[in-house]
Parts: C-alpha cells; sequence; structure tokens
C-alpha cells in the first residue's frame, strides 16, 4: 500500500504556545491508526492541519502524495467533527445532512446521489429516519448521519474526531463495529482521534501516542511493551492502560 | 372598516401602483431566502446594522446632490464586507462588528443632516420609507438583483446548506466558505440598500427576520424552509400593501405588521400541532 498520508516536522504555535512540536509520521492507505493523547496534546490541532483548517510554523504535509497547499482531490478524504451541540432549531431534514456531504465536490446526479445516501442510511440502521429533523434525533443516531454524510464521498481516507464521545457504550461499541467493516471491506484509511485507547485498541491495528510532540507509532501490539511507553508513562500507568487490550 | 376589492383593482391603472407590487414581490422573496440564512447563522441583526449605514449613505447623497440610492449601493457592500472581515479577522463577535458598523452609519447621517440642514425632510422620508415612490430604475435593479440571488442560491444550494449547518465541516469538505459568506453579505447588502426605500431603515430587519422566524417554526426540511420564508414574505406584502391602500396607512409598517401577524399564526400553530 502506498503512503497516502506524509507528515514532516511540523510545528504549531497558538499565540506562541506550542500546540504540536516538530512531529512526523506517515500512514499508508487502508491503515487504521488511532490517535490518543491527553487532552491538550494536540490531537485535534493535528488532525485541522491535515485538514487545511489552521496553517503550519513549520514543516509539510503531504496528502495522496501532494502537497496540502496545492491539494485538490478532497473528495478522498471526509472528516466526522468533534461531537457538538447543533442548533436545535436548524430545520434539516437526515437524508439532507446526508447530501451536504457531497458539498465542495463537482456535482453529481440527483438520482443517484439519493440512491447512494439512502443505501448508506439503511446500512446504518436509520433508513426509517431519513424524512426526520436532524435535530430530534437521539445522540447516537445523530452521529450515524453524520458517518452517512462522511462516507457519501466515498474517500479514501476518513477522519474522525472523538466521534464515540457521550454515545453509551452499547451504541459506541456499534459505531466500532460498523467502522471496522469500512476499513475491512472498504479498504477506507481511518485515523481516529481518541483519549481511550483501551476502546480503540480494540479495533485500530497502529497507535500514534501524541503529547504535543511523537511519544510512540507502531503496531498496537507493541505499544505496552514499547520502551517509549515505559519512559513516558512509567511502569504503574502502563498497566492501567494496556491491561483491557485484547491484543 | 372593510377591504374593497374591486377598489384595489382599480389602484392598478397605476404605474407606481404596479411598480410597488412588482418591487414588493421582489423584495420579499429575496429578504425571506436570505433571511432564512442569517436567522440560521444568528446574524439576524445584520439588516439593522446595514440599514443605519444606509442611512449614513442617503444623507450623503443628498448633501452631494447624487440620487440616494446610488451612493446607498456601494456603501452599504462596503460595510457588509468590513463586518465580515472585522468578525473574522479581529477579536470581535460577530454582533459587536455589526454593533459598531451600525452606530458609525447612524452617527454619520445625522452629522450630515446637521451640517447641511435643508434636505431633513427627504433625509427623514428615508427612516419609514415608501413602496409607492419606487423608480423603474430601482426596480430594475431589484429584478436583477432577484435573478442574480436566486441564481446563486440555486447554483451553490448544497455549499450553502452545509455552510449553514455546521461551518467547520464545511470548510473540511472543500466548500469554498470565505467566498460563499462573502457573497451572501455582499447580496444582503444590496437588498437592504433596495429596501430602505421601499419599508424604511427603522423596518428593514423585520423584513429580513419575520418571514425566516415564521418559516422556521413549522418546517421539516431546509428546501422548504426557503420556499415557505420567501412565500410568507410575499403574502405580508401582499396584505400590507393592501391594507395601506385601504386605509391610507404608512405601507412599510403595514407589511411589518402583517408579517408579525404571520409569525404569530405559525408560532401557536407550531405549538397546536
Amino acid at each position: 500500500m502506498s503512503v497516502i498520508l506524509k507528515v514532516k516536522n511540523i510545528s504549531i504555535d497558538y499565540n506562541n504556545i506550542p500546540a504540536l512540536k516538530d512531529l512526523s509520521f506517515e500512514v499508508k492507505g487502508g491503515a487504521y491508526v488511532g490517535l490518543a493523547g491527553p487532552n491538550g496534546a494536540g490531537k485535534t490541532s493535528l488532525v485541522k492541519a491535515i485538514l487545511g483548517l489552521t496553517s503550519l510554523n513549520s514543516g509539510e504535509i503531504e496528502l495522496f502524495g501532494q502537497p496540502l497547499s496545492s491539494f485538490s482531490q478532497w473528495e478522498k478524504i471526509a472528516y466526522l467533527p468533534q461531537k457538538h451541540q447543533y442548533n436545535q432549531l436548524f430545520p434539516a431534514s437526515v437524508l439532507e445532512v446526508v447530501l451536504s456531504g457531497l458539498a465542495g465536490l463537482s456535482k453529481q446526479p440527483k438520482k443517484e446521489s439519493h440512491a447512494r445516501a439512502r443505501l448508506l442510511l439503511n446500512n446504518l440502521e436509520i433508513g426509517a429516519e431519513e424524512n426526520k429533523l436532524f435535530s430530534r434525533l437521539s445522540g447516537g443516531q445523530q452521529q450515524r448521519v453524520l458517518l452517512a454524510r462522511a462516507l457519501i464521498r466515498q474517500p479514501e481516507l476518513l477522519i474522525l474526531d472523538e466521534p464515540t464521545t457521550a454515545l453509551d457504550p452499547l451504541v459506541r461499541e456499534k459505531f466500532f463495529k460498523i467502522l471496522n467493516k469500512i476499513n475491512k471491506e472498504q479498504g477506507t484509511a481511518i485515523i481516529m482521534v481518541t483519549h481511550d485507547t483501551s476502546d480503540i485498541g480494540r479495533y485500530a491495528e497502529s497507535l500514534l501516542y501524541l503529547d504535543r510532540s511523537l511519544i510512540f507509532y507502531g503496531l498496537f501490539s507493541d505499544f505496552c511493551d514499547s520502551k517509549e511507553m515505559k519512559d513516558y508513562f512509567g511502569d504503574f500507568s502502563q498497566h492501567l492502560i494496556c491491561h483491557q487490550h485484547d491484543h | 372598516m372593510t377591504i374593497n376589492f374591486m377598489e384595489l383593482l382599480n389602484f392598478f391603472n397605476y404605474d407606481f401602483l404596479i411598480r410597488a407590487l412588482l418591487a414588493g414581490s421582489m423584495l420579499a422573496i429575496l429578504a425571506g431566502v436570505l433571511g432564512v440564512f442569517l436567522v440560521l447563522r444568528k446574524l439576524s441583526l445584520i439588516g439593522d446594522g446595514l440599514s443605519h449605514v444606509s442611512f449614513g449613505a442617503v444623507a450623503l447623497g443628498l448633501l452631494l446632490g447624487i440620487y440616494p440610492f446610488y451612493v446607498s449601493l456601494p456603501i452599504t457592500a462596503i460595510a457588509a464586507f468590513l463586518i465580515f472581515r472585522l468578525s473574522e479577522r479581529s477579536k470581535f463577535y460577530g454582533d459587536a462588528a455589526i454593533g459598531i458598523v451600525s452606530s458609525v452609519g447612524i452617527a454619520g447621517g445625522v452629522i450630515i443632516a446637521s451640517l447641511a440642514q435643508g434636505f431633513n425632510v427627504d433625509l427623514f422620508s428615508y427612516l419609514f420609507g415608501s413602496l409607492l415612490a419606487i423608480s423603474w430604475n430601482e426596480l430594475y435593479f431589484l429584478l436583477v438583483l432577484t435573478i442574480v440571488s436566486l441564481g446563486f442560491i440555486v447554483y451553490y444550494y448544497r455549499p450553502l446548506f452545509a455552510l449553514a449547518f455546521d461551518e467547520m465541516a464545511a470548510k473540511a469538505l472543500g466548500v469554498k466558505v470565505k467566498f460563499l459568506n462573502t457573497v451572501l453579505l455582499l447580496l444582503t447588502a444590496l437588498t437592504v440598500a433596495a429596501a430602505v426605500k421601499a419599508v424604511g431603515v427603522m423596518l428593514v430587519s423585520a423584513l429580513l427576520i419575520l418571514p425566516a422566524a415564521s418559516a422556521l417554526q413549522l418546517s421539516k426540511n431546509f428546501k422548504v424552509t426557503l420556499f415557505s420564508a420567501a412565500a410568507w414574505a410575499l403574502l405580508s406584502v401582499l396584505i400590507g400593501l393592501a391594507c395601506s391602500l385601504s386605509f391610507n396607512l404608512p405601507t412599510g409598517a403595514s407589511i411589518v405588521m402583517a408579517s408579525f401577524f404571520i409569525f404569530i399564526f405559525n408560532y401557536f400553530l407550531a405549538r397546536w400541532r
């Protein structure tokens, strides 16, 4: 598999406070990477940088072999943002929200795009809600609608920022299984931000652990026994973080 | 007091009434549709701010002896751009930027009026406007503005929806957020500049807010909201104009009151359902 994301020595400061320092890593096509770290570690900053939503102080990012500054194939990338409170008054139907995932792409035939949106909603088990107001759905249903909005682009890289926060354990488990299926069956590469390594560890094959700079990047199975891990957490913390993993 | 419909029909033998009806209808559609975007993005007061700027621009036009509408158009557009830049770049909230530009507009108008005494009557007629005084040139401008605005909204419908729903996600989808925001504000500014002549500085924002607020009470999706906001705005213009002619009431205020009663109707209907 070829490299689809190359991050080279990037640093980001906000008002002279460093959010990321000299970070470098690569992600290959079809990979499933968990992006973890404590609060304020720079996870969301990194995601924003990859999506071109925040400027870099130094370093470079390449997407699908192109520098970010001249990258134009946004249809290859989809993003599920951190869950936030949507405007309760916004009169958007579920189908409209899913179809908005095609915004920014060249126009597609209405019949085709509607059919694809309905198929996704059915696959995510919310097909019956397509004409309901998005604001009337439960938190778990809203997240599935937003996932459908991301997937309607048929992306090669799906970036999710703490998508399961505020979801109950059962819904969370279901959500992870859906993502796993997308990764395995469609070969979509996934980068998922989380601060819960025990959850992501059951699905993601690699982990990138961040605390403003890179602490660990490698196979999840190597994470708990890695030297970097021991240096950073100490033995006791290592036990706390790793004891739930199936790897 | 009753509305005599035969008498109303006779009014349409007059040129100025046909102009008023056409201009009112176009303004209604424009304000209704643009208002939905403004209300949903919590920019409802931008109409108020821009109309105040328009007041200052009208005063400047009267002072320079230039037809106020032609001065008002570019100045209101520049003010919209300023509001956008202020709220985007500086450490400002959007409503603070609107407040600053708005008060500078009014202050400028009052200073100009006090320096150049003699046109106060003309200037103050713009406070409450007159739909019946719309000229052919203003009507042609409105026609072009309506076609361009609706064309823009239809062509960029999906990106505009994405932007209104979730600006951050829209950016990540590759939507040209800055371009769309700028054009939306520019169209709003031009609509406000045109509407000031029709309904007056004091009532422009009602034309932008009330139909959108009415449509939001019952709508089940975004497309229907846009259509119903335009329809409610159109209905309020027709009712307002009819009441104004029948009972010799000020046109702008009658339109706003009609719009308000439509909102009340929708509000209670939504709660009853």
